[in-house]
């Protein structure tokens, strides 16, 4: 059993109704590992973790969460395996109308009855292990980017889930806030001995802390590897990927009719 | 030509595919709902969003109502020599008709609107979606509560409308102008029925709180997640709302008073 990898995508695919998105997506997300999902926006990054979330549900393809058929789940099962997730949303999803303590509270309150004194210690550990118990009595709109996901990343852990999983959790961060919230995704992973799949496209900051990447494009998975082998990856679109180059397979210009076409010059010519 | 039927039949299939949806919307509604017998808590702060922070509105709205009724009854009764039958033409304007159908117009311009603007800025900003993915149902654990909210403010709403009206139409006609107090009450007491009039009007307001707040909830639940998208879903709320409130009306006093 510790063997089996705790997330496992088969041959996964996806469509908005005749738009299809994803195809032949496979994937093994080992145990305590922290592993990245890489590529450009739009390419279906996000999809496969609601894929994995159950917000979807795949075309075709078998989604496998700690052995169980994520698709066939019914309502109430659905439920029951996503207490042991947590998931980090790109912009913090932050509940407006609580404090950051009742923020933090929240999945306590709804999933335990714990007495208030131990939901009140237990959320200002989550907030102390973020760097952010003297903010409890803030509201989410005094916050800054930064100081909002790190929040919702307390939230997130506050049931101490066994999947920790993050949309894009460095979209808009200043480099100190980047690099924190980098730590933290690897220092929890570790303390928790929890698996996290991490969804971005920013290159430095993931290879830095994960242990395992996979590059999306075109809704495929086209590479895999460790930090170290992507980096010496020799393939064009990876190479271009990695390194944020203009020039490669992955064009500037969005398909279309050409220019002197567009302006009326072809004609003339 | 082509282009025009396309068109119409575009619309139209939107039109039931959005019935559907709005359908099995309601019916998920009603399904979860039992989170707001387990937790009155939730319903009872939904109550005050949607009903104690719509009563100053009701209550002045209410007040002006039966003033300008109670000018306008007394012009027309004196003309008849009835001037004391002002208490039952304001109280039965008030509860068999207007009562329910102006504060149901209120309460889809003041809630209606709050309700579709903040469940869709909910949305947009992924906050549903968290709660969905922190194992928490948001039709049990947020919409069920507004909805119910709505439905038990709209009766009280429209029963606080219309005793501000009574209200207005007393000082007018009984304070300023001069009419009996004796005739106004005692009148108004020998003629309107508990049943057939209080009560009908209460079911109207608990019909049009149903509409209304279902409106409210799926155009927030439905809207594009973004700026444009949610102001366009609420001005759909207040303008479906007022729509069904009008029809509804109509349908419901052809039962109701004119035995058809």
């Amino acid at each position: 059993m510790p063997n089996e990898p705790l997330v496992e995508l088969t041959d996964v695919a996806f469509s908005y109704g005749a738009r299809p998105i994803l195809s032949g997506i496979r994937m093994r997300i080992p145990r305590g590992k922290v592993v990245a999902i890489m590529g450009g926006s739009g390419c279906g990054k996000t999809t496969i973790l609601r894929l994995i979330g159950g917000q979807l549900k795949a075309t075709s393809g078998v989604v496998r969460v700690d052995g169980q058929d994520v698709s066939g789940l019914t309502y109430a099962d659905l439920y029951r395996l996503r207490r042991r997730m947590g998931m980090l949303f790109q912009f913090g999803a932050m509940f407006t109308d609580l404090s950051v303590f009742e923020n933090v509270a929240f999945p306590l309150r709804e999933h335990t009855k714990l007495p208030e004194s131990v939901i009140h210690d237990l959320v200002l550990l989550k907030l102390q292990a973020v760097g952010l118990r003297g903010a409890a009595h803030l509201r989410p709109a005094e916050l800054s980017g930064g100081m909002a996901r790190r929040v919702a990343l307390a939230r997130a852990i506050s049931l101490d889930p066994t999947l920790i999983m993050y949309d894009e959790p460095f979209t808009g961060l200043d480099p100190i806030s980047l690099g924190v919230i980098a730590n933290l995704i690897r220092r929890l992973n570790d303390a928790l001995g929890a698996t996290s799949i991490l969804v971005t496209h920013d290159v430095e900051a993931s290879l830095g802390i994960v242990d395992y990447v996979y590059i999306a494009a075109g809704g495929q998975i086209v590479a895999e590897g460790t930090p170290d082998e992507i980096r010496a990856s020799q393939d064009p679109f990876v190479h271009q990927f990695v390194n944020g180059e203009a020039d490669g397979p992955v064009g500037f210009h969005y398909p279309g009719s050409t220019l002197a076409a567009d302006l009326g010059l072809e004609a003339r010519s | 030509m082509i282009d025009a039927l396309r068109h119409i039949g575009a619309r139209t299939v939107d039109g039931v595919w959005k019935l559907g949806c709005a359908t099995r919307f309601t019916g998920t509604i009603l399904a979860r709902s039992g989170m707001c017998l387990r937790r009155p808590q939730l319903v009872l702060d939904q109550i005050y969003f949607t009903g104690v922070l719509s009563l100053v509105i009701i209550i002045v709205s209410g007040l002006f109502v039966g003033l300008v009724l109670g000018l306008q009854g007394y012009e027309t009764l004196k003309r008849y020599g009835s001037a004391e039958a002002l208490g039952t033409l304001v109280a039965l304007s008030l509860v068999r008709e207007l009562g329910p159908v102006v504060s149901a117009l209120l309460f889809a311009s003041r809630a209606g609107s709050a309700i579709t603007a903040r469940i869709g800025i909910m949305k947009s900003t992924e906050q549903l979606s968290a709660m969905e993915m922190m194992a928490v149902d948001p039709h049990s654990r947020v919409l069920a509560p507004v909805f119910w909210g709505g439905v038990l403010s709209m009766p009280l709403l429209a029963a606080i409308f219309s005793a501000f009206g009574v209200f207005g139409g007393y000082l007018i006609g009984v304070v300023i102008i001069g009419v009996d107090s004796g005739a106004f009450w005692s009148q108004m007491q020998a003629n309107v029925d508990l049943w057939s009039d209080v009560m009908n009007g209460v079911i109207k307001s608990a019909v049009f709180g149903v509409a209304v707040t279902l409106i409210a909830l799926f155009e927030g639940y439905d809207a594009p997640p973004t700026a444009e998208g949610v102001s366009y879903a609420v001005t759909r709320t207040v303008v479906t709302s007022a729509l069904a409130i009008l029809a509804l009306d109509f349908v419901l006093t052809s039962f109701m008073f004119t035995g058809v």
